[in-house]
């Protein structure tokens, strides 16, 4: 009989034959991580991305320098900086080329015969390449994406021109790299998204990379509850003044403001559409208590009261991606705890368990866009941390324990969430990404709260 | 006015004592004796003006009382009942005005001060049937922010309660919640908190002349 230790011989030879970034993928994975719970961090899985250099011009290195970050935001890949941080020595120069080719005009032409390093590229890790570049014919501008191992272009996507100060270009760029996303991940990007948060009683939007931030609500007013209308054309919100908040929806193209009308009386807040925007769900404080209640935007009517809480408050509503539950936050076991109830008010039932008289306050639930999970913060020791819930296990799991974090939001990808977090001394935005468990900080301005995921923007 | 005559003389009386040397055992020999007539001189002068000005203003005065003797004695007794009835009223808004406090994450009326503080609140309300206030919930910084909004709404309602099963009708008793949005103390302490989670009165209607309990 064959001891076990050389059966499994051949195939450790046979791993360490295989490919460096492969091998390093394998032995980078061992089953006790330790401090990250629930989460399964694989580097070196990811494929390699190498974005290229090529000529400068102020819409090149700005359209390069966006891209980068973008792939680098979107978490699926190993970005390759080059030796020396100069990307710009693998060029795109024609074999035997002694350097760029002087024209009449004094800039460099863009070499027709693009001379594609693959060999080297393949060398250097990356799977994908990506070069950004300006056809000096035409004047377009363009970006290639190569399939390194394949040695093939796979796909060459039109990029927008504009200035980098321009918000409308910014996001047809970002638009341009959640293509490279789809075509090196199979899934597309979230960068043309962006995150709409209270500051200091006035919303604000601003891109997923920091830029663009632009006030949205009226200066001296104190609004609350910011939400997507989706498709993203929409933001609905409470305007609060001493102790009463309407809901206003409010059209960012136009800038027009419509109050949604039962709101006009009470405190209503935390509006959540239902997915086919027909529908809003809200919280609603009187002296009755506080309560979910729904209000049809459709067809202007309906407000249906869907808790009745004699003892305990009902708010924070939020839809399934299919619109047939809703998932909200019930004081009825003491603590505030996440409930869920088919969309019209029947079945209500706990949803994320805890420990009576153990767990912390359950809170700010939003389900994911796959509808596979729900994200709430829950107080651990006094702190609030971001914890998701598998729905069909029912199992939690937490996300965070660095300082406060808190009011969690998906992307469209389900893949990232983005929260506020005090870890650096301020409250700010961050986001992190469920995969890898890699977190960024978005907002640099403090008191950054209650921020929501937009859906992809469209054009 | 009536304290007019005896401000004047004494005043009169000390201008007179300051002229008189003020301090006589204290002082030694002035060194320098040219100038002493002078000042005294001076002294007397400035003194007999001022007698004048006091006997003149005290006639004034006399002459004033006399002629406004009974207006004023009903004045008088109309402002003492006024004043009265005033002093009373922002007594009992006081106690009205008086903040309760509540536990982290609680809304339960606390036993002690703040039951008291509630049971004078009734008392008020009972002694004055035409009097309405609103109670407002607060909630410290700590707890999510649109979770403190229903937060405060229950601190609201928890008061009112305590105030309507004890006999006071519900319409008179308005509430409302501010959440964590306007804290009593800005800072981050457990102080700071502790001054923050707390429901506060106002008076809505019937506050012009309230009755001590």
């Amino acid at each position: 009989m064959i001891p076990r230790v050389w059966r499994s011989a051949p195939l450790a030879i046979l791993a360490a034959l295989t490919t460096t970034a492969a091998a390093r993928a394998q032995d980078t994975v061992p089953a006790d991580r330790g401090v990250r719970i629930g989460i399964t961090y694989t580097p070196g899985l990811r494929p390699g991305v190498l974005v290229l250099g090529g000529k400068h011009t102020e819409l090149l290195d700005s359209t390069r320098a966006i891209l980068l970050r973008d792939l680098d935001y979107s978490d699926r890949f190993e970005l390759i900086s080059l030796p020396g941080g100069d990307s710009l020595s693998v060029g795109l120069l024609s074999p035997g080329a002694a350097g760029p080719r002087p024209t009449a005009t004094g800039v460099t032409a863009a070499p027709l015969e693009l001379f594609v390093n693959y060999p080297l590229y393949a060398a250097l890790g990356a799977d994908y390449a990506v070069n950004v570049w300006r056809n000096d014919t035409t004047g377009a501008v363009a970006a290639t994406v190569y399939d390194v191992k394949g040695e093939t272009i796979r796909r060459q996507l039109s990029v927008p021109q504009g200035t980098v100060t321009d918000p409308a270009f910014r996001m047809a760029v970002h638009r341009v790299s959640d293509e490279v996303v789809r075509v090196a991940a199979g899934t597309a990007g979230v960068s043309a998204t962006r995150l709409v948060f209270i500051q200091r009683g006035r919303a604000y939007r601003v891109d997923l990379d920091g830029a663009a931030m632009l006030p949205v609500s009226s200066e001296g007013m104190t609004a609350l509850s910011p939400g997507w209308e989706p498709g993203g054309r929409r933001l609905v919100y409470t305007e609060f003044q001493a102790g009463r908040g309407p809901i206003y929806l409010m059209d960012l193209v136009t800038g027009e403001r419509r109050l949604v009308p039962p709101t006009s009386q009470f405190l209503n807040y935390t509006a959540a559409f239902s997915p086919d925007g027909a529908t809003l769900a809200f919280s609603r404080s009187s002296d009755e208590g506080t309560d979910v209640y729904t209000y049809n935007l459709a067809s202007d009517c309906c407000l249906q009261r869907l808790t009745v809480g004699r003892f305990s408050d009902n708010l924070s509503p939020t839809f399934s991606p299919d619109g047939r539950r809703i998932a909200f936050v019930s004081t009825r076991p003491g603590l505030p705890q996440i409930y869920v109830m088919a969309a019209d008010g029947t079945g209500q039932e706990l949803f994320a368990p805890f420990d009576y008289g153990m767990t912390g306050s359950s809170n700010a639930p939003e389900w994911s866009p796959d509808g596979l999970s729900v994200a709430f913060h829950r107080d651990v020791a006094g702190s609030p941390q971001v914890f998701v819930m598998d729905v069909a296990s029912r199992r939690v799991r937490q996300l965070t324990s660095a300082g406060r974090n808190e009011d969690p939001t998906w992307a469209p990808d389900g893949q990232h969430l983005a929260f506020v977090s005090d870890r650096t001394g301020s409250r700010q935005i961050w986001i992190i990404d469920l995969d890898t468990g890699r977190v960024r900080q978005v907002t640099r301005i403090g008191e950054a709260r209650l921020p929501a995921w937009s859906q992809r923007i469209s054009p | 006015m009536r304290l007019a005559l005896p401000v004047y003389a004494t005043v009169a009386a000390l201008i007179v004592a300051a002229a008189c040397g003020g301090k006589p055992a204290a002082a030694p020999a002035p060194v320098q004796t040219v100038n002493q007539d002078s000042i005294d001189a001076a002294r007397r002068r400035e003194q007999a003006d001022r007698d004048a000005a006091a006997r003149e203003q005290a006639r004034r005065d006399s002459i004033a009382r006399s002629s406004q003797e009974s207006e004023r004695v009903r004045r008088q007794r109309e402002s003492d009942s006024l004043g009265t009835i005033s002093r009373e009223t922002e007594a009992v808004k006081a106690m009205i005005a008086r903040a309760v406090h509540y536990d982290f994450d609680k809304a339960d009326i606390r036993v002690g001060e703040d039951a008291g503080m509630l049971d004078e609140k009734l008392r008020v309300l009972q002694a004055n049937p035409g009097l309405s206030v609103e109670i407002a919930g607060h909630a410290d910084e700590r707890g999510s922010d649109e979770y403190n909004l229903a937060l405060g709404n229950r601190r609201a309602i928890s008061a009112k309660q305590y105030l309507t099963t004890r006999g006071i009708s519900p319409s008179r008793i308005g509430t409302r919640s501010m959440g964590e949005e306007s804290p009593a103390n800005p800072g981050h302490t457990e102080d700071a908190w502790a001054a923050n989670r707390r429901g506060e009165f106002t008076v809505t209607a019937g506050g012009g002349a309230l009755r001590r309990p």
